[in-house]
């Protein structure tokens, strides 16, 4: 049998040929899923990773669908590298949906676009607001953030529903429960006419850009990495700690309320009960899969939501039911994921003796 | 220049018969996974009522498990641009975005279910559940021991208050003393929260159950528990043989066969379809054994009544909640007043959320 063996050193091969590694893993996993069900497995891997981006609109649904992950990805890894384990992207991006979206429906006869600037400051705020409210029950009363940020997921999606069923409800509506739709000042601009992306992919770059900058080149950063590292060496190099906390849940609750602003603001156009189909967790996955490193990021969400437009027009074109596709991006991930142990282990035979050199 | 605009004309006139040589592409938007039961359950049985309807004439496809914020668009929007010609979209939610792509894909039809927006190329059709809601109001009112009937709700919106208000209507027609309990899941699919919701109704007297969510849970709770309950969508019976009397169920084979014919003979127009127990689309399962034979008796004439037009659910006298006459003898709701539907009738037992 085979057993692993912890390296001395993580291998730089590795790290470059585990993702080839997870690729080859899943095209024959994926080969083998489509065959037994009866279709062209060429065809449907066409279809899963080629066909999505085959035009101009594919391109830009992309965007639309990355921005989302890009911004609350960016924040969450802040957190994570301080070890601060913020769960709550998804309430914060609500909150900051409803905030930012409040404001855009309370002055619906303006008539400049500087309207926006209000209205994304006030998604921002809104998420900052509800990061805040966890960063400050773990600094004054030391509660776990897992736990806190969670359930202020669902509180901040039972504060949506509550708006949109009570008082943000479209008056001319039926009573359904969707607010009014924005007006076009209200909406943020568009890239190119006739598509959807708008300027929400901007920020997500911007903020992962940024994100690079302040880990690799500041203090602050440093001293999140330190944190994250070795909570002692921290507080022996004088760090304050509580600060950090409050950086980072800050940060990330305003990225991620940003996020949720420029979703309502952007490619919904109104606040709706069903702003996000779980972007705030599905950036918890891309983080991970990036390595915690803001290049990494940007490579797995675009990874990830191709799988998703993917996943769609494998649906079209096979009439497949959409647990096949997320049995298909489970096995992706998972093999990405699993293929990442070659990087810190190798694998020997279990009889043969460890070698003492790495 | 005569010989190349004709052979240009012949071009033309070859291609265009070369396209309707070619099947009418029809694609379905669900918002949830078309599983054995439910809401979607009964779209995608109507799809494939459709298929076997006209074979190779058409060909379907659906895309499930949509969400209703910014997927919506994209998804109804791949589907316009890969051919197909009529796009039916089956949630309230998928409303803006299937406008919005109306919008710009002018020569393609939309058929937008439950909504209220129209174009001229998009139309909206919906049920009337709460007839057969009625219907089952009135086995309860027969069939309660307790004279206390569960309703588990999902959202307060008109459709589903209709629907609590009709099955209350029936209730008190039979039994004036009965009270209907209504438990407000927050969800349209929620099986965890269903049985809860189930469960706290039993333990508060209940023993019928009604609901309006998506899954069997609520049939299979009441038979575990040994109470009766209402199936909702398609037909339960298969998950409570003993418990399910009947269920309200949604039948969109005929509606959908009629939409896809008229767009292959080119007939299509926009409507606003409201069709029910009359036009088939809302009707009832089987009855349960154990409904008595008096009570089926008396379904099926307040059946035939509400079909032939001599009878509405919301026939007057109704009263709402503070006991002030609503409707008065020989009045009744109109539909524009149904459609937006925010208030209980008597009997209802709680506030309405948001109230």
């Amino acid at each position: 049998m085979l057993r692993l063996e912890a390296r001395r050193h993580d291998s730089t091969l590795m790290a470059l040929v585990s993702p080839l590694i997870a690729t080859a893993l899943t095209l024959v996993a994926g080969s083998i899923l489509f065959s037994l069900l009866g279709h062209s497995p060429g065809r449907a891997l066409y279809t899963f990773f080629i066909a999505p981006l085959s035009d101009l609109y594919g391109w830009t649904e992309l965007g639309v669908k990355v921005a989302p992950l890009m911004l609350c990805a960016a924040g969450l890894n802040m957190c994570y590298q301080a070890k601060v384990w913020n769960i709550g992207a998804e309430g914060q991006l609500v909150i900051g949906a409803l905030a930012g979206g409040y404001v855009g429906l309370m002055f619906p006869d303006t008539q400049t676009h500087w309207m926006l600037v209000p209205v994304l400051g006030f998604g921002i705020l809104g998420g900052m607001a509800w990061a805040g409210l966890a960063a400050w029950l773990k600094t004054r009363f030391n509660t776990n953030e897992i736990l806190t940020t969670i359930m202020m997921n669902y509180i901040a999606l039972y504060g949506l529903l509550y708006a949109v069923h009570g008082p943000l409800k479209d008056p001319n509506g039926y009573n359904f429960p969707e607010s009014a739709q924005f007006s076009e000042f209200v909406t943020l601009p568009v890239l190119f006419p006739d598509y959807r992306i708008n300027i929400s992919i901007l920020f997500g770059l911007f903020a992962l850009a940024a994100s690079w900058i302040v880990l690799n080149r500041t203090l602050p950063g440093f001293q999140m990495r330190v944190l994250g590292q070795d909570q002692s060496a921290a507080a022996f190099a004088g760090f304050n700690q509580n600060r950090i906390v409050w950086s980072v849940m800050l940060v990330s609750g305003g990225l991620a309320g940003l996020a949720g602003i420029c979703e309502v603001a952007g490619s919904i156009g109104q606040l709706v009960p069903q702003i996000s189909p779980g972007y705030g967790y599905t950036a918890i996955i891309v983080v991970f899969l990036g390595r915690m490193s803001p290049i990494g990021i940007f490579f797995a969400s675009i990874l990830l939501g191709i799988t998703y437009l993917g996943g769609e027009m494998v649906q079209m074109n096979f009439n497949l039911p959409k647990s096949i596709t997320g049995l298909f991006q489970g096995m992706l991930l998972f093999f990405l994921l699993a293929s990442d142990i070659l990087i810190h282990y190798r694998i020997l035979p279990a009889n043969r003796a460890s070698r003492v050199h790495s | 220049m005569k010989i190349s605009f004709s052979s240009l004309l012949c071009f033309i006139l070859l291609s265009s018969a070369g396209a309707f040589a070619e099947p009418l592409k029809v694609g379905f938007v669900y918002l949830s996974p078309a599983q054995d039961a439910g809401w979607t359950y009964a779209h995608e049985k109507a799809r494939l009522y459709v298929e076997k309807e006209l074979g190779d004439k058409i060909q379907t496809t659906f895309i499930e498990n949509v969400n209703e914020g910014s997927d919506a668009e994209r998804v109804i929007h791949k589907l316009a641009s890969s051919g197909y010609s009529l796009i039916f979209t089956t949630s309230f939610g998928f409303m803006n975005p299937t406008f919005k792509v109306a919008q710009r894909f002018k020569n393609i039809k939309f058929e937008h279910a439950t909504g209220y927006k129209t174009a001229s190329n998009m139309g909206v059709y919906n049920a009337r559940p709460y007839q057969g809601r009625y219907l089952t109001g009135l086995i309860a009112g027969k069939m309660t021991r307790t004279n206390v009937v569960g309703y588990i709700a999902t959202f307060p919106i008109p459709e589903v208050i209709r629907g609590i208000n009709a099955f209350t209507k029936g209730l008190k027609e039979t039994n004036p003393d009965a009270v209907v309990k209504v438990v407000w899941i927050s969800s349209w699919y929620d099986p965890a929260k269903e049985r809860v919701a189930a469960e706290t109704l039993i333990l508060q007297g209940a023993d019928i159950l009604s609901t309006h969510a998506d899954s069997p849970t609520t049939v299979q709770t009441a038979e575990a528990k040994g109470v009766y309950a209402f199936g909702y969508h398609s037909d339960m019976s298969k998950y409570g043989k003993h418990a399910q009397l009947t269920a309200v169920v949604h039948n969109w084979g005929q509606l959908y066969l009629n939409e896809v014919k008229s767009v292959l003979n080119n007939t299509w127009k926009p409507e606003n379809l409201w069709y029910g127990l009359k036009e088939g689309v809302t009707q009832l399962s089987a009855f349960n054994k154990a409904v008595p034979k008096e009570v089926q008796d008396l379904v099926n004439t307040r059946k035939e009544q509400i079909i032939k037009g001599e009878k509405r659910v919301f026939d007057g006298p109704v009263y709402n909640q503070a006991g002030e006459l609503v409707v008065k003898k020989d009045n009744t709701i109109s539909d524009s007043d149904l459609l937006t539907m925010n208030w209980y009738i008597q009997g209802i037992e709680g506030t309405l959320p948001g109230h």
